[in-house]
């Protein structure tokens, strides 16, 4: 039996009415761009939700300098063509001491460039509400946080003191200084984000098609030599493969995956047919046990 | 099966298509510890094949560390997510899964079972369609079977699949089976339920979970997941009258004015008549705008925006709804309330009540009783812990828009916020309203309007008066009534200034007064026309949606505007009060004419003016109009 509305167009409305949600809530929100695949669906849900109004509030990144060129240039071909109001913040402190991961591991990048410089944003623009595009599916701290996420006034996230979410109705009220995070994008796997992207044709960078990448091997993983502020290790040397990302962020923390699929249907059948989940490919969840919790009630998305 | 692996390797964008007509179904997972809920839902994620390598292993090291099943694979650590429950060994809070086949999304919430978490069974249940109810079958029906089956039930599900699990330990015995499953529907023959299925089940061994068991020759039913990928619910909310509650005035230019907000049941189309439920306002819906062009069409769930016929005020928790099936719209009703919060419930303080888009203070002001919710028995109380469950009646700050939830699931609920911590502290589902107004139309009285009308020889009807200060309304209302009295009519005149003074004398000048003005005083006069009275107003009313509001109070040929054309230059040299001296002199702000403008009438029943004509020939030319509309002449006794 056909169905009144598939499951994508479920959620696809479910996200559109958060976002208004939001919209309508707070004095100042803002949402977060992180240029990847989940990015590329929130804003094109952001578009939907307001349309023929553009979204009424600006798209902020927060820029480690680390990460993939390729992203950077698809972030400001999408800021062009879209006009939408982009807000670039860089941990300017984190800069000066020369704060990278090479130099000071994955952990410590993490925490200065990523987690302590979005608060640095957040509380420089006075933002009360920034969407993310987090999924639920993702990871085990995440499948229960709400889609409303309040933090305090430190940005932190108290898991087990978290506001009741029934229905489709939110609570927003938050005094000075407080935010919420929201997170449209909860109750989508990352079968539907790629469905949805497929179905809708929404433009991603092309660092998740396969190509020809220099690459080397590093602690089991698959590491894209994009600049050259990259130290090679005696032996080391950069080899041309066929590989392509599963998820983006700063590119020596992210491991490539060795595949042909250059398509969307391609890249689908790939997810569907291999065994290992996307956030493999991020150091950031190998740390210990139970890291992203952890890392989340720090304030990091 | 779960995935077709096939069709995926050979024709993926085959397979891709088939993927686009995919439903999606939320269901809940109710059970304790004891009785393998996590192991149920891990091996459902397991077999639809979304249990990843890396994640596998990470399983297997944690099942040896600190599995519950002797180093076999512990299903249910994949969904112990916060550490401390993890060491805990329980489920402490609601957690989402998801899982997939080629028939069906699902979303799966996987709440715990502890009388001390009602909290969070209340939050899952409050999206989910279908309850998966675990019974031991070694236990049967237990008390937390009675408790997980009231509050699934309290949140408005309809359909319970009853999984009596472990069957595997009591050899698949149909007659203990069979037992259980008459005890069950025994017991929830007092709920709420449309439908209820009964599977046994070992969810450690698989049996009738994908595919039927070979242990049970004797079950002729559905497995688990066949009857939650084939189970239809869809319609629930389609069905129901149109409702929209706005939640965005999209106003990107002065050219477009749309409202957005997600369909919360029923269907609308262009053309279709709406009506706000606050104001009364109708208007026609023109376009059904989105992103992917306009639509014919919207169902429930669908978010959309609108943009009308009419220019009519609408905002933010405005609930738009279709106009021959209004929504109660009541600052009083009773509701079942589920307290969220350590601390209790205080009647009589105020809280914010958030109910779709609309908020507002309300008090609880009186705990009829409360619900055991392990036995269903009302027990007295006067105030709420967390985790119980009461019926109270609640007053709001101002009139609210809903049906009552078990009419319709998608209106009439609200969630209760702590105006000084903003905590999430209960959540409630309105059982009806208390206004005498909106029981009217369902108590069913033998001396109607009609009735009354008749007694007196006349069809009653307002005769709304509007024109500039100084138009010559009163003078011409009096004359009127005066000889409607004369020919033996029952009259009544409301005029403006002395409502002022009396009813509505706690209003000033600001929009939101005006318009309660306004709706006070046609209210007064729906309560006239109901009883059977000619009932005259006479007011100013310079805007057309105020005249719009009052007309839209009464039945369509009960309202008879008249409009007293006199220019504004005669209104001005008469001043009879002296106020458009004092306007000009800038001494009155915002007055009728001079600095605020007088919308005119374009469809006025009865035009007239005290310029051409004296006002007695006016007065005249009403009565006789009033004559050709029926109102003196159809009812008129014949003796």
């Amino acid at each position: 039996m056909q169905p009144n509305l598939t499951h994508l167009r479920q959620l696809e409305a479910e996200s559109i009415h958060i976002i208004r949600e939001v919209a309508a809530s707070f004095e100042r929100p803002v949402m977060l761009y992180s240029i990847g695949k989940d990015s590329s669906v929130l804003l094109h849900l952001a578009r939907k939700a307001f349309y023929p109004a553009p979204p009424p509030f600006p798209l902020m990144h927060v820029d480690t300098t680390w990460k993939f060129r390729e992203m950077i240039e698809f972030r400001d071909r999408m800021a062009a063509e879209y006009g939408f109001d982009l807000i670039v913040h860089i941990n300017q402190d984190g800069v000066e001491r020369g704060i990278g991961p090479f130099t000071h591991g994955s952990s410590l990048h993490t925490d200065v460039m990523k987690t302590e410089s979005l608060k640095q944003a957040l509380n420089k623009y006075k933002f009360d509400a920034a969407f993310g595009g987090a999924r639920r599916d993702e990871e085990k701290a995440r499948a229960k946080e709400r889609v409303f996420s309040f933090r305090t006034e430190t940005h932190r996230w108290d898991p087990k003191n978290q506001r009741p979410e029934l229905w489709d109705i939110y609570n927003a009220r938050i005094n000075k200084g407080e935010s919420i995070r929201a997170f449209p994008i909860s109750n989508w796997t990352e079968l539907d984000i790629w469905q949805y992207i497929y179905l809708e044709q929404i433009p991603i960078v092309p660092l998740y098609y396969s190509a020809k990448r220099p690459v080397v091997e590093r602690d089991g993983m698959l590491i894209m030599v994009d600049d050259d502020r990259m130290p090679l290790k005696p032996g080391e040397k950069p080899e041309m493969k066929s590989v392509r990302f599963r998820t983006l962020g700063c590119y020596p923390l992210t491991g490539a995956v060795e595949s042909e699929a250059a398509t969307l249907p391609e890249i689908i059948q790939e997810m569907l047919l291999t065994r290992s989940s996307e956030r493999q490919g991020r150091m950031i969840d190998h740390d210990q046990a139970g890291s992203m919790e952890k890392k989340k009630q720090e304030g990091y998305f | 099966m779960a995935h077709k692996s096939d069709l995926i390797a050979d024709d993926i964008l085959g397979y891709l298509k088939a993927q686009e007509e995919k439903s999606l179904l939320r269901f809940i997972t109710c059970g304790s510890v004891d009785d393998g809920k996590s192991t149920l839902i891990g091996r459902l994620l397991w077999d639809s094949k979304l249990i990843f390598e890396d994640q596998l292993a990470a399983l297997e090291s944690d099942s040896r560390k600190v599995g519950t099943q002797g180093g076999e694979i512990d299903f249910a650590l994949l969904l112990d997510g916060l550490q401390a429950e993890r060491e805990q060994g329980i489920t402490i809070d609601v957690a989402y899964r998801f899982f997939s086949t080629d028939k069906r999304k699902f979303i799966v919430a996987d709440t715990p079972g502890h009388e001390q978490y009602t909290r969070n069974m209340a939050t899952g249940a409050s999206t989910a369609d279908v309850a998966v109810i675990l019974i031991d079958a070694r236990k049967g029906i237990l008390t937390q079977t009675r408790r997980h089956s009231f509050i699934t039930s309290l949140l408005g599900i309809k359909h319970v699949v009853l999984a009596v699990n472990k069957m595997d330990l009591i050899d698949y015995d149909q007659s203990k089976f069979d037992e259980i499953v008459a005890a069950y529907n025994a017991f929830a023959a007092q709920l709420n339920y449309s439908s209820i299925t009964a599977i046994p089940l070992s969810a450690l061994r698989g049996d009738n979970m994908i595919e039927a068991s070979a242990n049970t020759p004797w079950y002729s039913g559905p497995t688990l997941l066949a009857h939650l990928e084939d189970i239809q619910v869809e319609q629930d909310a389609i069905n129901k009258p149109f409702r929209l509650p706005v939640q965005w005035v999209n106003r990107p230019n002065l050219d477009f004015r749309g409202f957005s907000g997600t369909v919360s049941s029923g269907r609308v189309k262009p053309g279709d008549e709406i009506v706000v439920t606050a104001s009364g306002q109708t208007s026609k819906v023109k376009e059904i705008v989105t992103f992917d062009g306009n639509l014919d069409e919207a169902i429930a769930g669908q978010a959309i925006t609108l943009t009308l016929e009419d220019e009519i005020d609408i905002s933010r928790g405005d609930v738009l709804a279709a106009s021959d099936a209004k929504p109660e719209f009541a600052d009083q009703f009773e509701a079942r309330i589920i307290w969220m919060h350590e601390d209790h419930l205080l009647p009589g303080r105020p809280y914010l009540i958030k109910m779709g888009a609309q908020v507002t203070s309300a008090q609880i002001s009186d705990l009829k009783y409360k619900v055991n919710v392990n036995t269903l028995e009302h027990v007295a109380g006067k105030t709420l812990e967390l985790n119980e469950v009461g019926i109270a009646n609640i007053s709001a700050d101002k009139a609210l828009a809903f049906d009552p939830y078990d009419e319709n699931r998608h209106s009439g609920r609200f969630i209760i916020i702590d105006r000084f911590t903003n905590a999430t502290v209960g959540a409630g589902m309105v059982n009806h309203s208390l206004r005498r107004a909106t029981n009217i139309k369902w108590q069913e009285m033998d001396i109607n309007k009609q009735a009354r009308a008749y007694q007196k020889g006349q069809k009653s009807v307002v005769l709304w008066f509007t024109g500039l200060s100084g138009a010559g309304k009163s003078t011409v209302a009096n004359l009127v009534e005066k000889k409607l009295h004369a020919l033996g009519k029952h009259t009544y005149t409301l005029d403006g200034d002395n409502v002022r003074h009396g009813l509505n004398k706690d209003l000033g000048f600001t929009d939101a007064d005006r318009v309660e003005n306004i709706r006070r005083v046609g209210e007064t006069a729906k309560l006239f026309v109901d009883a059977g009275v000619i009932t005259l107003v006479s007011f100013i009313s310079p805007f057309k949606s105020e005249r719009q509001l009052a007309r839209s109070l009464v039945e369509k040929d009960e309202f008879i505007e008249v409009f007293i054309d006199t220019p504004l230059e005669v209104c001005e040299q008469r001043d009879v009060k002296g106020l458009y001296k004092k306007a000009r002199a800038g001494e009155i702000a915002n007055f009728t004419g001079i600095s605020s403008p007088y919308e005119r009438p374009e469809n006025a029943e009865i035009v007239v003016n005290t310029a051409d004509q004296s006002a007695e020939e006016a007065a005249e030319q009403i009565v006789a109009k009033l004559e050709e509309f029926g109102v003196l002449g159809a009812w008129y006794p014949e003796i």
